[in-house]
């Protein structure tokens, strides 16, 4: 049967026009595509728009094309809108192909003939492959309406209320023993300097008591099988040795626990915690943990003081870890950043001058909640300094160490120089590269420092030092700075330094990633399914990100996202229902070995082994169609929808023009 | 035996003499072969490549065609020569264009470069190719007690080379250890002498080796290693003139990383060219000899 196929050749403007002559190919395809089943080949300004659209609908029912091939942009973009349109035409969607005459050709290229006939090649190969493609129809799922969201920062919690206010369920678990994230440890917020917990813990508050949300602190996801719709999240509950049932939160365990620890994570080092402990007062749940690692029950056998005093019995030391499994359709990763390791940058002294703080550290200072109650003194717990100087990008924009801006340095250290100006009177230099202000209120928080007398060296510090080699420096730390705007070099001796250190990624943010089936960045960041258009969604359907996660940014930015996600996981709950790409890999039985090959490259867990028949099948709900198992099938027995050996060969064949008489194209231009 | 293409360079002739002793003989008891190459000419220093840059890679690069010749690695014990000719092998490795405008002067020589040798410092073949653990173990005099500042100087390490920790390098501490010795942590440790500073400008020059003294001083330091022929006049040489200028009374000895793992290593003081110093190195004499009775009782 003879196919009748049209060939949309797309202008882009001037993305693709500026460098292919298209009229030249769609005339080419025209006429000599025609002896391939090619009936019509147009160009169009801009083919993705109505317009465009409806020119390729009124072929397909004037014409009575059978098949459609448009040269545009990447699938990525506007596969699903010319695979739309041609569903608006009754016809099968999958029976259109779009092939990249942008990205992989005008955009890459300057050579204007060359990329004309590089265009000519790629249409070529789509009308050789979409020959093969067969008409499919979607899956479609049931949603679970309920959700998991990982991780209890702030970007988690405002997804999860958002959620369960809607009126679904939420899984909230975070690893930590408390919600609050980073924020909780912080003092002031910029540029409105509310104090942040102040704002934060009503928002926790909610998410303890939402009777919509089961919080799993102390926790941490295993594993997650199933695909969208359908996942069921395996969540391992850490012991912490209480009893929550009987526990009121009184706090006579941490009071009379004899065994203190330097507390490196809610204070960053600069405080202690007990043995057994809520890592701060506002904490949610308000349930302590018994670190099992430092205290001297687990050490040495003895001690059970929290027991003894405990009024309600509710201690438990042999509680063992508990793994439960969830059943949700959608799921959010807000998990959040680790601070850059100062350490890693030895000419600025963190780790070897007591008095260089991290900015975390110095937030932990400020806090009339942490270590000092709020005095802003040096490391020896007394003595308020004279001079602070504050070292922006640090670990940050330095492509030694990360390359990128860490977006909330800036905001952050004039949020310190005003504190410390406000506190203790002291002389605050800045230093800085660029001042970075760009969101709303910032510019003005930063003009309100100049007028505050805050002092501004622009210049990247080279090193901090103790070393002083005139009297004047003596027992300060020197900073040696350019300072780029009279193009001296600088010594300044000041009495303290707080590091800006950057965002980075959760150190685990790979294995994390793989477990949750998404991708990262070069520098661990997750990645958003489009930078601008879908920033919370992944490429895994089913799949959100809220947050730092997705890379640095301020709270309002990270509050954004956290409701963006709930709005599109609201959305999907609301559709009941879900159709997946009916893209998957099947298995020919009688080809296939049972080499087993294939059940351990799907990403997946997608494919089954018979035992009795010794061969292998593929679960077509949760396989994502990736091509692993094709490529890996050493006997060629398995086969992709809409990849298939023949559609790829035969878009190569096309791609080489081995379809058309070597001639019929001039090989040199 | 290891063998290495050794090119002192022509601050080892002369005024670092003792450097290119105290070199040969550690590497001699080290089993390490350090064949000098033939009819080698300076590499250019810092004078030249300001001058005539092409010119003064092609010097360089003669004696990388002459090293390649041989197929062993190009050893220099100056960190100046050093960086001259790792910096000339890479550049001529990637610029084609570079690569023929040197080959086609040395064709004169009958000679080619293609840039495959590859340019080590001395003290990174005795710490990665004969390693910490054999040094130890020809130590018969070790060093204990002795607190020595160890100065890399900023040639060896800057430009940054390949992925080379800059900042804070730790290995010189660790060839120091080994010998017995205890390094002392300072700040100063990488940063720049001055070069050839002063000759241009004298008083900065002066304070730039002021600042390196007074920080190895305040950590304890009995004496600064050096890796570099350059660093040890500038820091030995000059102390007097700081002295003078800024009236401090720093007296300090200064000795190459080599005169001190020969101390070490039980070789003849004289061998190493110690005792030719300007500062009295006679209390490191005493010490290096009093170490060797306490071993033996």
């Amino acid at each position: 049967m003879s196919e009748r196929i049209g060939v949309y050749i797309c202008h882009c403007g001037t993305n693709i026009a500026g460098i292919v002559d298209v009229a030249d190919v769609s005339k080419w395809a025209g006429e000599k595509l025609a002896d391939k089943d090619v009936v019509v080949a147009r160009d169009y300004k801009f083919m993705c728009s109505s317009l465009g659209q409806e020119l390729i609908q009124k072929d397909i029912k004037e014409q009575k094309l059978t098949r459609v091939v448009v040269a545009a942009c990447s699938p990525h973009l506007h596969e699903k809108t010319f695979r739309n349109a041609c569903k608006g035409a009754d016809l099968n969607p999958y029976l259109c192909e779009l092939v990249s005459i942008r990205e992989q050709d005008s955009w890459v290229h300057t050579d204007k003939a060359a990329a004309t006939l590089k265009a000519k090649a790629i249409v070529s190969g789509g009308v050789a492959r979409v020959m093969h493609h067969e008409a499919l129809e979607p899956l479609r799922v049931p949603i679970h309406p309920a959700t998991l969201v990982v991780g209890g920062g702030i970007a988690g919690i405002q997804a999860a209320l958002e959620i369960a206010d809607a009126g679904f369920h939420v899984y909230l678990v975070e690893r930590e023993p408390s919600i609050g994230g980073h924020m909780a440890q912080f003092d002031k917020t910029f540029p409105t300097l509310d104090c942040s917990a102040c704002i934060l813990t009503p928002k926790m508050v909610d998410v303890g008591n939402h009777p919509n949300i089961t919080l799993l602190t102390w926790s941490e996801v295993m594993k997650v099988d199933g695909f969208v719709g359908n996942f069921a999240v395996t969540i391992k509950k850490k012991p912490r040795y209480i009893k929550i049932e009987d526990c009121t939160g009184c706090g006579i365990c941490w009071e009379k626990c004899p065994k203190k620890v330097v507390d490196n994570v809610f204070e960053a080092g600069m405080g202690n915690r007990k043995a057994v402990y809520v890592p701060f007062p506002q904490a949610v749940p308000k349930y302590p943990v018994i670190d099992d690692v430092n205290c001297t029950y687990y050490l040495k056998g003895t001690c059970k003081a929290c027991e003894k005093f405990c009024p309600t019995n509710a201690i438990d030391f042999n509680q063992k870890p508990e793994e439960i499994t969830v059943e949700v359709g959608n799921i959010i990763l807000a998990t959040g950043y680790d601070l850059f390791d100062a350490r890693r940058i030895p000419q600025y002294g963190y780790g070897k001058l007591a008095n260089v703080f991290t900015s975390l550290e110095f937030e932990r200072l400020c806090n009339a909640a942490g270590p000092t109650g709020g005095n802003i003194v040096m490391r020896d717990g007394k003595t308020p300094p004279k001079t602070v100087g504050i070292v922006h990008c640090v670990g940050s924009r330095d492509k030694n160490y990360n390359g990128y801006c860490s977006a909330i340095c800036c905001m952050q250290s004039l949020k310190f120089a005003h504190l410390v100006r406000e506190r203790t009177g002291a002389e605050v230099y800045n230093f800085y590269i660029d001042i970075r202000t760009p969101s709303k209120g910032y510019e003005e928080f930063y003009q309100r420092l100049l007028e505050e007398g805050t002092r501004f060296v622009r210049g990247k510090v080279a090193e901090i030092t103790s070393m002083a080699r005139i009297p004047e420096e003596e027992g300060k730390l020197i900073i040696q700075v350019e300072d780029t705007l009279i193009g001296k070099q600088r010594r300044i001796p000041v009495d303290m330094v707080v590091l800006s250190a950057g965002m980075q990624a959760r150190q685990d943010s790979k294995e994390v990633a793989k477990l949750f089936g998404i991708s990262c960045s070069a520098d661990n960041w997750y990645i958003e399914r489009h930078p601008k258009l879908d920033p919370v969604a992944t490429m895994t359907e089913g799949i959100y990100i809220a947050g730092c996660v997705q890379g640095p940014k301020d709270i309002p930015a990270s509050v954004s996202q956290g409701a963006a996600a709930a709005a599109r996981v609201l959305g999907k709950i609301q559709q009941k229902e879900i159709s997946l790409e009916p893209v998957r890999a099947s298995i020919n039985q009688e080809q296939c070995s049972g080499c087993r090959i294939c059940n351990n490259l799907c990403p997946f867990n997608a494919i089954l082994f018979h035992e009795d028949t010794m061969v292998s099948e593929v679960n077509l709900a949760l396989c994502q169609g990736c091509g692993t198992c094709v490529a890996g099938c050493p006997a060629g027995a398995i086969s992709g929808t809409g990849f298939s050996n023949e559609q790829i060969l035969s878009q190569i064949d096309g791609l080489l023009m081995l379809n058309l008489s070597r001639t019929a194209v001039p090989v040199e231009s | 035996m290891k063998q290495y293409a050794y090119y002192p360079g022509c601050s080892l002739e002369s005024l670092g003499k003792s450097y290119n002793d105290s070199a040969l003989a550690v590497a001699k008891a080290l089993d390490v072969e350090l064949k000098e190459i033939e009819d080698w000419n300076c590499c250019g220093a810092t004078a030249y490549f300001p001058v005539d840059e092409l010119l003064a890679y092609t010097l360089t690069a003669r004696n990388l065609a002459k090293a390649e010749k041989t197929g062993l690695d190009f050893v220099a014990p100056c960190s100046a020569c050093y960086k001259n000719a790792y910096f000339t092998n890479s550049y001529l490795q990637k610029d084609a264009d570079l690569a023929d405008h040197i080959n086609y002067a040395l064709e004169a020589d009958k000679l080619h470069v293609s840039g495959t040798a590859k340019v080590r410092h001395l003290i990174d073949v005795f710490i990665n190719d004969v390693g910490l653990e054999e040094i130890k173990a020809k130590v018969t005099n070790p060093l204990s007690g002795l607190h020595i500042a160890p100065y890399y100087g900023c040639q060896i390490l800057r430009p940054r080379k390949d992925h080379e920790d800059v900042e804070n390098p730790t290995y010189f501490e660790a060839l120091l250890a080994a010998i017995g010795a205890e390094p002392i942590d300072y700040a100063s440790k990488a940063r720049c002498c001055g070069g050839s500073l002063i000759i241009t400008n004298r008083r900065a020059a002066l304070d730039m080796v002021r600042i390196l003294l007074l920080d190895a001083i305040n950590h304890n330091a009995d004496v600064i290693a050096t890796t570099c022929p350059m660093c040890n006049v500038n820091l030995e040489v000059y102390q007097d003139q700081v002295n003078r200028e800024f009236g401090t009374h720093y007296s300090i000895p200064v000795m190459y990383f080599t005169q001190l793992m020969g101390l070490a290593m039980g070789i003849i003081p004289g061998h190493l060219g110690v005792g030719k110093q300007q500062l009295g190195t006679g209390s490191m004499l005493a010490f290096a000899q009093n170490a060797k009775q306490e071993t033996n009782q």
